[in-house]
C-alpha cells in the first residue's frame, strides 16, 4: 500500500452492505475531506473480515484497531478522535463477553484465536478491486513461479502430495481430478469454477469471491496450464450481483496486466476467463447440471460416467472445482506441499471455511483447519448459544447433510468423521440449533427444500421425497403413528439408492439423522401428540391458568381472533375451537397465566 | 394467460439482445436474463420471439424459462418483497414473519397485491446471515426483522410510493 499513513479498511462484504456500510464510507470520506486528511488517510472496501454478528465493522490500519457495530453517525468520532488526536473511541471497541474487558486489535478476540486463515488470508485485509494489493501479498506469484519454473506435471504433483481434497462436498482429491483430466486426449478442453453455492444458508464462496476474487482467477490459470486448457468459466448464482460485479473488475485487471488473455507474461500460455449466470436452481450446483445449464439447457443432470474429466461441456474435457478448493492452490504453490500437509488431519488436510449461523452468538464466517472439533467451533469460536438456551443440534452440509447432537461435540471436524457420524462435510453451511427447535420440523423444512429444487427427472427423487414430505406433515400436525418412522426409514433408503445424481441421493439425509439421534422426539409427536420444542403448532395449546389470572384483560383486547373471554377481573377462557395459536396472548400477559401445553 | 400485443419497439429490443448475442441457442439463459432485466418478466410472447431469433423450439425456451426460479412469467409488483427462506433465517423465525406478510398483504407466496404495488416471494440465502431472519423489499436489505415489524415496513412503502408519486407529479 502507497503513501497514506493510515487506512481505514471498512467491510464491503453483503452482510455489512445491507446494514449500511456504504453510508459508513460516504460519512468517513466526509469527515476526512473536511478535515484536510485526505493525503493521508485512505478508506477502501474490502472484504468480509467473518465477524458477521458485530457488523459493519472498520478496522483501521496499521494500529489493528476493530471497530463493531459502526453506525454512520460514529464517523465523526472516529475521525475526530482518533485519526486526529489517537484516541481509539473506546465505545466502539469488542468487549469480551466473559471478561467484560474492551480489545482493540482483532487477534486478541476468541473469534479469531483459533482460526487459521488460508483460503480466507486477503478477505478483510486487501481492497478486492485492487489488483496491485494483491500481487503486493504475492498475488500471481504462483502463476508465475508454474509457467516460468515447473511443468504442468510438477505443479499436479505438488498440488497432490500437498493433499488438498475438493471442498465444494465430496471431497475428491484436487490433485487427482487435475491429472485425470491432463491425460485425457482432447484437442480442446475447459476449467470451470464452481460459483453456484445452493446450500441455503451458506455464504463462504460468495465472501472469498467479494473479498479477494484474483485468488480464484490466478488459480484457475494455473489449472488450465496443468490440464492443457485455454478457457475457463465461472459459474455463478444471479443472485449475487456484488460478486458478479467485483469478478468482472478482476477479470479486466488481470487482462490489463497481462495475466489473462494471450502470450502470458511471455510463455506462450493462453487463458481467458468468461462468466456464466445461474437462475437459481440448486441442482445445478452438481457438476453435470451446472455443464448442461452453460450449454443454455435445462440444468438436469445425467448419469456419471462418463465424468466431466472425460466429457463435460461442449463435450470437452472438463475440470471442476469449487470456489474454495481453488483459493487454495496458490498458498500451496508458493508455501510448499510439505508446508500444506502438515495442517489437518490424517486424510483431510489443511483448513475448511464454515458459515456459522443459527441460535449462536457470533455468527460469521470462519475458517479453521481440520480437526478442529464441534466444540471448539460453537463454544470458542462461536460464542456459545444464543440467549444462554442449551444446545441442541448443529447441522452439517446443507440440504444433503445431517443434524449432530452434544455426543458429538468433541469430534474432530474432517470429511470422514462427518460421515461416520451420519452428517457430511458439504460446501460448509453450519447452523447451531437450541433447545426450542423441533427436530421434525427441521427435517421437513430440508425436504421442503429438495422437493422444490429436485429437477423431477427421476422418480425415486421426485415422487419419493413428496411422500417423504406428506408423511413428515402428519406427524407435525399430530397425525403420525408409530409405524411412520419405519416407513420414513425404508422410503429414505430407497430414494439414497436409487436415484439418478447427488441430490436425489442425499436429500433423506436430513431425515434419517434425525431420526437416529432424535428418535424420542419423533415419538412423542407420534405417541403423545407433543412437540416437545413447543414448534407444531398444531400440537399446542394455550390455556389460561385460571390462579395466576388477574382478569387484566390484556389478552381479551390483544387476541386477534376474539377467540379469548371474560369478565373484568375473574378469570378469562381461551375458546380452542376459535385459538389460531398465535401466541399474541402470551406474550402479552404480565402474570404468567398463560400455558402452553 | 391472456394474449398480449407486444409493441414494435419491445419486439425490436428483444431481437437486440438476442443479436447481442449472436442469435446463438447456447447463449439462451444469457438472452432471457437480459430481457428480464429490460422488461420485468417473460410473458409466452416474449419467448416466441426470443425462440424464432435463436431459431429454436418455443418449447424449449418455455423449458427453460419455467426450470429456473429466477424467470417469471408474472409481473412483479412494484415494491417486490422477498422473505429468506433460507437456513438461517428459517430457525429465526422466517416463517412467522413470512406468515405475518401474508396475513398483512392478504396474498400467498408468488402473488401480487391488487393494487400491484407488491409481490410477495420467498428466496433462499441473500447472504447476510448474520442479520436474520432477513427481508428484502427491492433492492433493500431488512435485517433482524420481527412479525411485528411487518406493519410498519408495509406501511413504509405503502405511504412513501405515495409522497414520491406526489413529488414527480
Ligand atoms: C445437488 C448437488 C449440489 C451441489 N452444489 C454444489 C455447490 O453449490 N458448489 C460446489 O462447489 N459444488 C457443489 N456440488 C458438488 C459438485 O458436483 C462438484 O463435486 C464440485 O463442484 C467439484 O469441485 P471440488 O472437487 O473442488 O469440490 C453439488 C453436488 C450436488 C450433488
Ligand atoms: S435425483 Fe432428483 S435432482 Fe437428481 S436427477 Fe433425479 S430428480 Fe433430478
Ligand atoms: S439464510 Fe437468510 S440470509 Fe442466509
Amino acid at each position: 500500500m502507497t503513501d497514506y499513513k493510515m487506512h481505514l479498511l471498512i467491510c464491503g462484504g453483503t452482510g455489512c452492505k445491507a446494514a449500511e456500510s456504504d453510508e459508513i464510507k460516504k460519512s468517513l470520506k466526509n469527515w476526512i475531506d473536511e478535515l484536510g486528511l485526505e493525503d493521508d488517510v485512505q478508506v477502501v472496501f474490502t472484504g468480509c473480515f467473518g465477524f458477521c454478528e458485530k457488523g459493519p465493522i472498520v478496522k483501521v490500519m496499521p494500529d489493528n484497531t476493530f471497530y463493531v457495530n459502526v453506525k454512520p453517525d460514529d464517523a465523526e468520532e472516529i475521525v475526530k478522535e482518533h485519526l486526529l488526536k489517537g484516541r481509539p473511541v473506546q465505545r466502539l471497541l469488542y468487549t469480551d463477553p466473559v471478561s467484560k474487558k474492551a480489545i482493540s486489535d482483532s487477534k486478541g478476540m476468541n473469534f479469531y484465536k483459533k482460526q487459521l486463515r488460508i483460503a480466507l488470508r486477503n478477505c478483510g485485509f486487501i481492497n478486492p478491486e485492487s489488483i496491485d494489493e494483491y500481487i503486493s501479498r504475492d498475488g500471481y506469484m504462483a502463476l508465475g513461479k508454474c509457467l516460468g519454473e515447473l511443468t504442468p506435471d510438477e505443479t499436479i504433483k505438488e498440488i497432490k502430495d500437498s493433499g488438498l481434497r475438493g471442498r465444494g462436498g465430496g471431497g475428491f482429491p484436487t490433485g487427482l481430478k487435475w491429472e485425470i483430466t491432463r491425460n485425457v486426449e482432447s484437442d480442446e478442453k475447459y476449467v470451470v469454477c464452481n460459483a453456484d453455492e445452493g446450500d441455503p444458508g451458506a455464504f463462504m464462496d460468495r465472501s472469498i469471491l467479494e473479498g479477494d476474487p484474483h485468488s480464484v482467477i490466478e488459480a484457475m490459470a494455473i489449472c488450465g496450464y496443468c490440464i492443457g486448457a485455454e478457457n475457463g468459466l465461472v459459474y455463478i448464482r444471479a443472485e449475487y450481483p456484488l460478486a458478479i460485479e467485483r469478478l468482472k473488475i478482476a477479470l479486466n485487471q488481470a487482462r490489463e496486466y497481462g495475466l489473462l488473455g494471450e502470450d502470458i507474461l511471455g510463455t506462450g500460455f493462453n487463458f481467458e476467463i468468461d462468466i456464466r449466470l445461474g437462475a437459481g436452481a440448486f441442482v445445478c450446483g452438481e457438476e453435470t447440471a451446472l455443464i448442461h445449464s452453460m450449454e443454455g439447457l435445462r440444468g438436469e443432470p445425467t448419469f456419471k460416467p462418463p465424468f466431466p474429466s472425460v466429457s463435460g461441456y461442449l463435450g470437452k474435457p472438463t475440470n471442476v472445482n469449487n470456489v474454495e478448493t481453488f483459493a487454495n492452490i496458490p498458498v500451496i504453490l508458493n508455501k510448499g506441499a510439505s508446508w500444506f500437509s502438515k495442517i489437518g488431519t490424517e486424510k483431510s488436510k489443511g483448513t475448511k471455511v464454515f458459515a456459522l449461523a443459527g441460535k449462536i452468538n457470533n455468527v460469521g464466517l470462519i475458517e479453521v483447519p481440520m480437526g478442529t472439533t464441534l466444540r471448539e467451533v460453537i463454544y470458542d469460536i462461536g460464542g456459545g448459544i444464543k440467549d444462554g438456551k442449551g444446545f441442541k443440534s448443529v447441522q452439517t452440509g446443507g440440504p444433503s447433510g445431517g443434524c449432530l447432537t452434544k455426543d458429538f461435540l468433541d469430534t474432530p471436524i474432517d470429511y470422514d468423521n462427518l460421515i461416520k457420524a451420519g452428517s457430511m462435510m458439504g460446501s460448509g453451511g453450519m447452523i447451531v440449533m437450541d433447545e426450542d427447535d423441533c427436530m421434525v420440523s427441521i427435517a421437513k423444512f430440508y425436504l421442503e427444500f429438495t422437493l422444490e429444487e429436485s429437477c423431477g427427472k427421476c422418480s425415486p427423487c421426485r415422487i419419493g421425497n413428496k411422500r417423504l414430505h406428506e408423511i413428515l406433515e402428519n406427524i407435525t400436525n399430530g397425525n403420525g403413528k408409530e409405524e411412520d418412522l419405519e416407513r420414513l426409514k425404508l422410503l429414505s433408503n430407497v430414494i439414497k439408492d436409487t436415484s439418478l445424481c447427488g441430490l436425489g441421493q442425499s436429500s433423506p439425509n436430513p431425515v434419517l439423522s434425525t431420526i437416529l439421534n432424535f428418535e424420542d422426539e419423533y415419538l412423542a409427536h407420534v405417541n403423545e401428540g407433543k412437540c416437545p420444542a413447543g414448534q407444531c403448532k398444531a400440537l399446542l395449546k394455550y390455556e389460561i391458568i385460571e390462579d395466576l389470572c388477574t382478569g387484566c384483560t390484556l389478552c381479551f383486547r390483544n387476541c386477534p381472533v376474539g377467540a379469548i373471554t371474560g369478565e373484568r377481573r375473574q378469570p378469562h377462557y381461551i375458546d380452542q375451537s376459535l385459538c389460531i395459536k398465535c401466541g399474541v396472548c402470551y406474550e402479552k400477559c404480565k402474570f404468567n397465566a398463560i400455558r402452553l401445553s | 394467460m391472456p394474449k398480449i400485443k407486444l409493441a414494435e419497439n419491445t419486439v425490436q429490443q428483444i431481437k437486440e439482445v438476442c443479436a447481442e448475442f449472436g442469435n446463438k441457442e447456447g447463449e439462451l439463459i444469457n438472452v432471457l436474463h437480459k430481457v428480464q432485466n429490460k422488461l420485468g418478466y417473460l410473458p409466452a410472447e416474449v419467448q416466441e420471439v426470443i425462440a424464432r431469433e435463436l431459431k429454436t423450439s418455443v418449447a424449449k425456451v418455455y423449458g427453460v424459462v419455467t426450470f429456473y426460479s429466477f424467470f417469471t412469467m408474472i409481473p412483479k409488483g412494484e415494491f417486490p418483497i422477498s422473505i429468506c427462506m433460507g437456513t438461517a433465517c428459517y430457525v429465526r423465525g422466517a416463517e412467522q414473519v413470512l406468515s405475518e406478510f401474508k396475513r398483512q398483504l392478504k396474498v400467498e407466496v408468488g402473488e401480487s397485491t391488487d393494487d400491484g404495488k407488491f409481490s410477495l416471494n420467498c428466496l433462499r440465502c441473500v447472504g447476510a446471515c448474520g442479520l436474520a431472519p432477513v427481508v428484502m423489499v427491492g433492492e433493500k436489505v431488512f435485517g433482524r426483522v420481527a412479525p411485528t415489524q411487518v406493519v410498519n415496513i408495509i406501511k413504509e412503502y405503502r405511504e412513501g410510493c405515495a409522497s414520491e408519486n406526489a413529488k414527480s407529479a
